[in-house]
């Protein structure tokens, strides 16, 4: 059981929170409290929008142990709007085509599951593609 | 600093050992190098290795290695950086001749991968990754690698088959290496008709992963038995990056392979375009096309624009993965760096076979953990290169 690994970081997973840097408002995620831009300290939280689009992706048909349940699934590197960049599966993809440059957003959903039916279930964020307004 | 000459190689081949367990491996690899190196005993043990504590269950892999090949009593310990591991057990024995606190080092990779079967081991090697915000996503090595090669793909407007080159070349020297894993040449044909693994990688822009040791005596200088040609390590580095892919400004360019090269090659007061063979780590076709890249070889987007005209080949201005590269000699993860090592020093031997790159005298290895996140360099010379080489 690896609950306390999961469970700190409950912020991140469920709703997405980075940091901001004091000094130069560089936005960041995953959290690393050494700012990626200008080298000082960033401590400050940061809500993310949860919009972004996908760099790239690719389809994983041969699973890591306890992710079998989902395979084939679809992993992505997604640049999120204000700027970093998170790795994330895509979701509720239904018919449409990804593709490189594809508007998403962040939603929770079911990541991974340990095991038996006692094992963890580790929830977590994923992206899936923002609907277009249909024309009327 | 001490000049540090390597007196003795050894490997296994690589494949499927299911009868052979890690010790046994290990040692396999040892019994051959100290063979080669005569009689001279090491004062220290530094073992690469990445996944046997997942694999195997072992931990404490250095002191393992050392004890059942009898060496109790030296200093040993386990060098652990990903795919690059081997590399950093060669840096480590480097340093610590180079030093001259030791006079006499073993370095030896070993990775046992089939002591785990199924997606046991997809989990193990996704840990070389960002636990907490990559592996646990499902992303795997395999899967950053083909999300690469799609948006080089998309960024480059390369056609699909640029990444058949490599792949191609590394089968056609694996042909001529007993200790190879696939020992048969590929036609554009079979590439192209290759299964997909992981859109857009195929079957054969994978290297495969197996079971391996290979282990390197290094020396001081004086110590070399006479009769031993001498191949000295003229420029070692290590650089790392983010070890999340998503934390690059640019992840279609390989940073730390970048500054490795231009460092190690910087100690032995060379260029790039100076060596005769560059083994690189073609563990996916677009790491070894980055990695061309990111050495100077080519410009940003056309690394795979190298593998044309036989450019690569063992007779080409460059020859790579001279004795089948990750792709056909095999992928021993934690091994791999070492028998980059020992293929170099055939090469410079002049013991290649076959094989043997006409001249080779100065060769350029480099391994790489996870997608660059570290990257470790090593230029190795053979003695003979006169000082008019040298400018």
């Amino acid at each position: 059981m690896e609950i306390s690994r999961h469970w700190r970081l409950r912020k991140q997973r469920y709703a997405l929170v980075g940091e901001v840097c004091p000094h130069c408002d560089a936005k960041i995620f995953p959290p690393r409290d050494v700012c990626p831009e200008c080298g000082h300290e960033a401590k400050s939280l940061y809500n993310f929008s949860g919009r972004g689009e996908v760099y790239s992706y690719t389809t994983v048909y041969d699973p890591p142990a306890g992710f079998e349940e989902n395979a084939p699934y679809t992993v992505a590197l997604v640049k999120l709007a204000e700027g970093p960049m998170v790795t994330a599966q895509l979701t509720d993809l239904g018919d449409q085509p990804i593709e490189i440059g594809t508007p998403v957003e962040m939603v929770t959903r079911r990541l991974r599951q340990d095991g038996d039916e006692r094992g963890l279930i580790v929830y977590g964020y994923k992206f899936r593609p923002i609907l277009q307004s249909q024309p009327v | 600093m001490t000049e540090v000459v390597i007196a003795g190689i050894g490997q296994t081949p690589v494949e499927e050992h299911w009868d052979v367990s890690l010790r046994e491996l290990a040692f396999m690899a040892i019994e051959k190098a100290q063979l080669d190196g005569g009689s001279l005993q090491p004062q220290a043990v530094f073992v690469g290795n990445m996944l046997a504590p997942q694999l195997s269950h072992q931990a404490h892999v250095a002191t393992l290695v050392a004890d059942f090949a009898g060496l109790v009593g030296l200093e040993a310990a386990t060098l652990e950086a990903a795919g690059a591991s081997g590399g950093a057990a060669l840096r480590a024995g480097y340093l610590a001749v180079a030093s001259g606190e030791v006079d006499v080092v073993l370095v030896v990779g070993v990775e046992k991968f089939t002591d785990v079967v199924g997606s046991g081991i997809e989990a193990a090697l996704a840990t070389s990754g960002d636990s907490d915000y990559e592996a646990v996503q499902g992303m795997t090595p395999t899967a950053q690698a083909a999300l690469l090669m799609r948006r080089y793909l998309h960024q480059t407007g390369a056609p699909r088959d640029a990444f058949a080159g490599l792949p191609l070349a590394a089968h056609v020297n694996g042909a001529g290496n007993p200790q190879a894993m696939f020992r048969k040449a590929i036609t554009p044909e079979i590439y192209q008709k290759a299964g997909i693994v992981s859109d857009p990688l195929n079957l054969f822009d994978i290297a495969p992963n197996a079971d391996g040791a290979a282990a390197l005596l290094l020396a001081r200088r004086d110590l070399l038995p006479p009769e031993q040609p001498v191949v000295r390590i003229a420029g070692s580095s290590s650089v790392c990056d983010t070890l999340a892919l998503h934390d690059r400004p640019d992840p279609l360019v390989f940073e730390a392979a970048r500054l490795s090269v231009e460092r190690a090659c910087r100690r032995a007061r060379i260029s790039p375009l100076q060596v005769d063979l560059f083994e690189l780590y073609d563990a996916y076709s677009i790491y070894g096309v980055l990695s061309l890249e990111a050495a100077g070889f080519a410009p940003r987007g056309e690394g795979w624009k190298l593998a044309q005209d036989g450019f690569l080949g063992l007779q080409g201005s460059l020859p790579i993965s001279t004795l089948g590269g990750l792709k056909a000699r095999g992928n021993p993860g934690g091994a791999t760096g070492l028998y980059q090592a020992v293929e170099a020093v055939l090469q410079l031997r002049g013991q290649a076979g076959i094989n043997q790159v006409p001249d080779a005298r100065r060769a350029l290895i480099q391994c790489l953990g996870g997608p660059a996140s570290v990257a470790v360099t090593h230029v190795l010379e053979a003695e003979y290169l006169s000082q008019a080489d040298r400018n």
